[in-house]
């Protein structure tokens, strides 16, 4: 008898559940990269707290991931914004399009991949070429293609190091790691005139070899948990680390960022677009929704005011280096009019 | 007496073996040790980078609380004592101890010290006590995390300006103010009944566990009521053929499929297929349900089994129908095994986290949950998503969320003990 009271209660429970979810949605539901999570939920929580409107949710699910639930259609059921640490491809933008999906593209900031060691060790100076040398899994000797022979930084130049190559960076799946083999590996490669003629010739070749990481040990994978690099680099001063510049930030009491290209990782060097590995932030807003669901264009706005992501708002403090004020001024007001994003 | 000769050979033999039973136990209490030894470690290892998130520095402010500038009509309502601005007081407060902060930075860098939500500390102390306004009162304010690193002595002073996340300047009002007993530390019982904040200062676990407790009750709602009549079905009604004997070797095997997999299945059928909400601990809670099903068959089986077949007998012989038979008898019996097996799972579920990836539950959601529908997250959830946020204040709060779901998962496994210790029998 209480089994079936039970199961009885457990079935209209769902049965509540289920019709109450079909109901219109009041909160803002945002998914996607894991970069721009931390300044996504920091404006969501100032907007939550200082408008009428509920605080939005905020997913951490990768760029691409965010792409393929954001795509997915129109409806209650699909998110309303995502977030990506890259521009939208165009085979995402077609997805986007086959479903009816329109969007507007807002782009909010740059990013900078840093390389740190700790403190207890001397500061690295390296050129792209030395970074591409040190981790690639192929490099030109010369003329011809041949497995990665550096086992030491002295090896690659005489006056780096005379200590092993070692150094943490993300697994495949993160968008950081995209990014720095995008700009530093692919940066580093073009330096080598055979490997540039091979890019004009056969562009595909050329990436794979600049975009494949060596897999002997000497780049480790850490995981997508900067701060478990940060701990490591610690506990291991001879390591080099890659990862998002709001974690050198946070610990440059810690670690240092080297120097690449003759450049610091500093916020202003970012920021000018001078330290060259930098990447630029986006947030994506889908059209059919503003309206329906209550606050979305508020949340732009919030989001493009300049006490957010102005030169001193708040998301500055939290690490986002910021769009010069004249960029800002145009995709603010693209945003706030929610233009059309066509590829 | 023939027996001695041999005894001469069998006692180099004898000291081999015991010799073999001596290194045996060695290597057993080795390992024991080494277990305990882990153990220890990373219990010392969580409580001495967490026990410091259970207080916070507050700073002492003689603010000054205008009539004219907080309720200037001189109602006392508490509506109009909640409306003021005390973000002007409160800055005005720090103006007033520090006058030297006068350029744009420095006056940042002075409404720094205290944190993003100081305001409110001030707002809450005012409505507690509106005899306040009017007067000059000392009151106690949030530091901003970076201060509150600091006063724990997480951030050196010995290293260069440049790589500290607090400066030279904010160091001497620093000195001043604990020169001045202004820099106190109170038990932060924020951390109990906040939400989750980007604010370390701010973020607390209520949330978390709300969210914790919709979704194991959703799973309990749903997995106790099926695994129990699963159980009793299969191992007192069921016939014996080839049907139930794949039935069995299935729930063996589900017992032991990744929980990622009740992930992928929860995504496809709950939120694409019946189009449940995303986040919800509706859906979280169903998921979980399907992972821990496979174990809470298991241990009712297994508990309904140990109940001797003398029981039933004697039942059915006094004419007891086979349902009477088991819903007097047999039931009762096994129910603390059956209990048992039910708080392991919830235990079990309490600590997952992989299949609540795949359905939208790890997100920012500063929000306590009211209902099973609202997006919620769940205590190891939090705990992921602390650990991989940038700011030095969120370190030592993933190691008390960890104690904090230590706690629960001990009391959880306690009950299960207690209750095999208090109900169960032995023939």
């Amino acid at each position: 008898m209480i089994k079936k009271v039970l199961t009885a209660t457990a079935l209209a429970g769902m049965m509540v559940a289920i019709a109450g979810a079909a109901q219109a949605r009041d909160q803002i539901r945002i998914v996607g990269s894991s970069t721009v999570f931390p300044f996504s939920t920091t404006v969501a929580e100032t907007f939550g707290k200082t408008t009428g409107f509920k605080t939005p949710v905020v997913e951490s699910t990768g760029s691409g991931g965010g792409m393929k639930l954001f795509c997915a259609g129109v409806g209650v059921e699909h998110p309303d914004i995502t977030n990506a640490s890259r521009r939208i491809k165009s085979s995402e933008y077609e997805d986007c399009t086959k479903n009816g999906v329109s969007i507007t593209e807002v782009k909010i900031g740059f990013d900078g991949i840093v390389l740190a060691n700790s403190k207890a060790s001397e500061r690295f100076e390296l050129t792209l070429q030395q970074v591409f040398m040190a981790l690639a899994k192929q490099v030109p000797v010369d003329g011809k293609l041949v497995d990665n022979p550096y086992q030491k930084w002295s090896d690659i130049d005489p006056s780096l190091p005379d200590s092993k190559i070692e150094v943490l960076g993300p697994p495949p799946t993160s968008g950081t790691r995209d990014a720095f083999v995008e700009l530093a590996m692919e940066g580093g490669a073009k330096k080598f005139d055979s490997l540039a003629d091979l890019r004009k010739s056969d562009k595909k070749a050329f990436a794979a070899v600049a975009h494949t990481i060596r897999e002997d040990g000497a780049y480790i994978e850490a995981g997508e948990n900067d701060n478990l690099i940060i701990q490591k680099l610690e506990a291991n001063p001879k390591a080099l680390g890659i990862f998002g510049f709001s974690f050198l930030d946070q610990n440059a009491d810690k670690i240092q960022g080297s120097i690449i290209e003759q450049t610091e990782p500093t916020f202003d060097n970012i920021a000018s677009g001078d330290y060259g590995v930098s990447r630029s932030l986006y947030f994506y807003v889908k059209k059919e929704h503003v309206g329906s669901v209550p606050g979305i264009a508020e949340f732009v706005k919030a989001f493009t005011s300049e006490d957010a992501w102005g030169d001193e708002g708040y998301l500055a403090d939290k690490g986002l280096i910021p769009l010069p004020a004249k960029e800002r001024d145009i995709i603010g007001n693209a945003a706030q009019g929610l233009e059309q994003l066509s590829m | 007496m023939e027996l001695n000769p041999p005894l001469e050979i069998d006692k180099a033999l004898l000291k081999k073996r015991n010799a073999a039973e001596t290194r045996f136990k060695l290597y057993g209490l080795a390992a024991v040790l080494t277990a305990v030894l882990v153990l220890g470690l990373l219990l010392t290892s969580i409580v001495s980078k967490g026990y410091t998130a259970f207080e916070q520095t507050y700073i002492l402010l003689d603010v000054r609380l205008d009539q004219a500038t907080i309720d200037p009509k001189g109602t006392g309502r508490q509506e109009d004592l909640a409306a003021a601005s005390y973000r002007g007081i409160l800055r005005d407060a720090l103006k007033e101890q520090f006058p030297e902060a006068e350029s744009r930075n420095e006056k940042r860098s002075l409404y720094g010290l205290v944190g993003s939500a100081a305001e409110y500390d001030l707002r809450n102390a005012v409505l507690e006590n509106p005899k306040l306004v009017g007067t000059t009162a000392t009151i106690a304010v949030k530091a901003s995390d970076d201060v509150d690193s600091y006063i724990k002595g997480f951030i050196p002073r010995d290293v260069p300006q440049s790589d500290r996340k607090i400066k030279d300047q904010e160091l001497g009002w620093l000195d001043t103010l604990e020169a001045d007993d202004r820099v106190i530390k109170k038990f932060n019982i924020d951390f109990f009944t906040h939400a989750d904040s980007r604010e370390p200062e701010e973020a607390g676990i209520l949330g978390a566990v709300i969210g914790s407790l919709y979704t194991l009750a959703i799973t309990l709602a749903l997995c106790f009521p099926i695994g129990v009549l699963t159980a009793i079905y299969l191992e007192e009604f069921a016939p014996r053929n080839r049907w139930t004997d794949i039935i069995e070797v299935n729930i063996n095997n589900l017992a032991a499929v990744p929980s990622i997999v009740f992930g992928l299945l929860g995504l496809a059928i709950f939120l694409n297929f019946f189009g449940l909400p995303r986040s919800a601990p509706l859906v979280g809670g169903m998921v979980l349900a399907l992972m821990t099903l496979p174990t809470i068959i298991i241990a009712s089986r297994a508990a309904l089994k140990a109940v001797p077949p003398s029981i039933r007998e004697a039942a059915l012989g006094m004419g007891a129908s086979r349902m009477q038979t088991v819903f007097h008898h047999v039931f009762p019996l096994a129910m603390p095994g059956i209990l048992t097996g039910t708080i392991l799972g919830m235990a079990q579920a309490l600590g997952e986290t992989a299949p609540l990836l795949m359905i939208g539950m790890v997100a920012f959601i500063a929000d306590i949950p009211g209902s099973i529908n609202d997006a919620a997250t769940v205590l190891p959830v939090q705990i992921f998503l602390w650990a991989d946020s940038p700011e030095r204040g969120f370190v030592e709060k993933t190691s008390a969320a960890i104690m904090v779901l230590l706690a629960f998962l001990v009391v959880m496994n306690a009950i299960a003990v207690l209750l095999r210790k208090r109900f169960e029998r032995r023939w």
